[in-house]
């Protein structure tokens, strides 16, 4: 469980420079609706987490990929 | 019942929006006469045209017109039929030859358009566990073919080889890898830095595919595209483009060397499961093609006409989306949507046609008058374009 909750942190703290209206961010929180992300925001924060975990995160797995808690999950699968 | 046209109330309203503020509907324009390359009759109105992708001027070819007339008359109106089956008449081999003569390249096959060239190319040679590496920047066919198809997608940066680099490294050494590029981005009128992309590419073991559809005819010594300008045409493992640009009709294809090319015409769907060209297009598209190889001078002018419509509106306080004329296309960069339409329009009054485009089709959530510039835009006509871009932008208010 801590090892989740570590990788909520990294990733949250990722979001943060992203999250321009200062929305609380739980697994919950989809990027589309809460953090109101348009595509540009999208490809930028995906650039950051592919180069901080050193991965690549496909489109096919992003268009799976609506709230911090499903990326959480597939972010700690790929870095398996 | 839901209705199923509820998803696109948003965009509905949008519009409705806009032509409530008085401007035309940007996308649905006539043009009522069209009098040669470069002038039309739109709204009754004799128009010069800087929005037709028409760079090279061949659609009022003389010869390339009586090529057309003398199949129409020799083998019909259409073919009935897929390449496969009884679709493929000799003015579509002729066609693949041109193209293998124009890019001196082995293999050559001729689909319907352009977008059809990139969906069965794509979508047929990257299956399961593969991967496509894609410039985000991509044109809709690009995503279309990677959507139609069973790899796995990989966007990067626009133009940018460092982000393409890391992105290719990370993936697993053995699995097919397929990079798409183009050589000239049609939204900004952009040119991609191949030579180093291509390098990376080949580096990680991947095949490369490039799409030409904006170069053709006018960018490299023999107009074979950015590839050929930054010496690296031998490394492109797929070549795609269009005639529905310089060659001045419709139709797509695709050149490459690899020995199993062949193979294709069997197991491409977009080829296999529509009818072909009708033989008037592939008439016109070979005789285009092959006064293309010769077309020196007029490329020497489309130049000319690029640098000077870029420098004029520079110099008007236009913003535009490259530093320098890289292309025959030259974007203009609008405050919004709003602005861009009644831009749009007061250009076309003042008789001059323009692509407004907007997004998604834009990169960057950006609205854009899409200027593309004609061989035989003389040079009275250029300077004509820049008075009537001041008179409207200065109505406007855009400078």
């Amino acid at each position: 469980m801590t090892e989740r909750s570590d990788m909520f942190d990294r990733l949250k703290g990722l979001i943060e420079p992203f999250n321009k209206k200062g929305v609380a961010v739980t697994d919950s929180t989809t990027f589309a609706g809460d953090l109101e992300w348009d595509s540009l925001t999208v490809m930028d924060f995906v650039a950051e987490v592919e180069d901080s975990f050193d991965i690549v995160i496909t489109m096919n797995m992003q268009a799976e990929i609506e709230n911090v808690g499903q990326l959480v999950d597939a972010v700690t699968k790929l870095t398996d | 019942m839901t209705d199923l046209f509820s998803k696109f109330d948003a965009l509905i309203a949008q519009r409705e929006g806009l032509l409530s503020t008085g401007v035309m509907d940007p996308f649905s324009l006539v043009m009522e006469e069209v009098k040669s390359p470069t002038v039309a009759v739109v709204n009754g109105k004799e128009t010069i045209l800087l929005g037709t992708y028409n760079y090279m001027g061949m659609t009022f070819d003389d010869d390339v017109i009586a090529a057309g007339k003398k199949a129409l008359d020799e083998f019909g109106a259409g073919t009935t039929g897929s390449r496969v089956l009884n679709g493929t008449f000799q003015g579509h081999k002729e066609c693949e030859d041109a193209l293998k003569e124009f890019y001196d390249m082995k293999y050559a096959m001729v689909f319907s358009t352009g977008y059809q060239a990139n969906l069965g190319i794509i979508s047929t040679i990257a299956g399961k566990g593969d991967y496509i590496i894609l410039d985000i920047d991509s044109h809709a066919s690009i995503y279309d073919g990677c959507k139609m198809g069973d790899a796995e997608i990989v966007a990067f940066r626009h133009n940018d080889v460092e982000a393409l680099e890391k992105r290719l490294k990370r993936l697993p050494a053995d699995a097919g890898k397929l990079v798409v590029l183009e050589g000239v981005y049609s939204m900004l009128g952009d040119v991609a830095p191949l030579k180093e992309m291509i390098r990376v590419s080949k580096e990680a073991g991947a095949m490369i595919l490039v799409d030409e559809a904006h170069s053709m005819g006018f960018i490299g010594e023999n107009g074979r595209g950015v590839a050929e300008e930054q010496g690296v045409l031998d490394d492109v493992d797929f070549v795609i483009g269009t005639f529905s640009k310089s060659v001045g009709t419709v139709g797509g294809f695709c050149v490459s060397n690899h020995p199993k090319f062949e193979i294709m015409r069997l197991v491409c769907r977009p080829y296999v499961f529509t009818a072909s060209l009708p033989p008037a297009v592939v008439a016109c598209s070979a005789t285009s093609i092959r006064k293309l190889m010769h077309g020196g001078n007029k490329r020497a002018h489309l130049w000319e006409n690029s640098k000077t419509l870029h420098k004029g509106l520079r110099d008007l306080g236009f913003q535009l989306g490259t530093p320098e004329a890289q292309s025959a296309i030259i974007a203009v960069i609008m405050p919004d949507l709003g602005q861009g339409a009644m831009m749009w329009q007061a250009l076309l009054e003042n008789g001059l046609y323009v692509n407004l485009a907007r997004p998604p089709a834009t990169p960057a959530g950006m609205t854009l008058l899409r200027c593309s510039l004609c061989a035989e835009h003389t040079a009275e006509q250029v300077a004509d374009i820049l008075d009537r871009f001041e008179r409207a932008g200065k109505a406007v208010g855009i400078i």
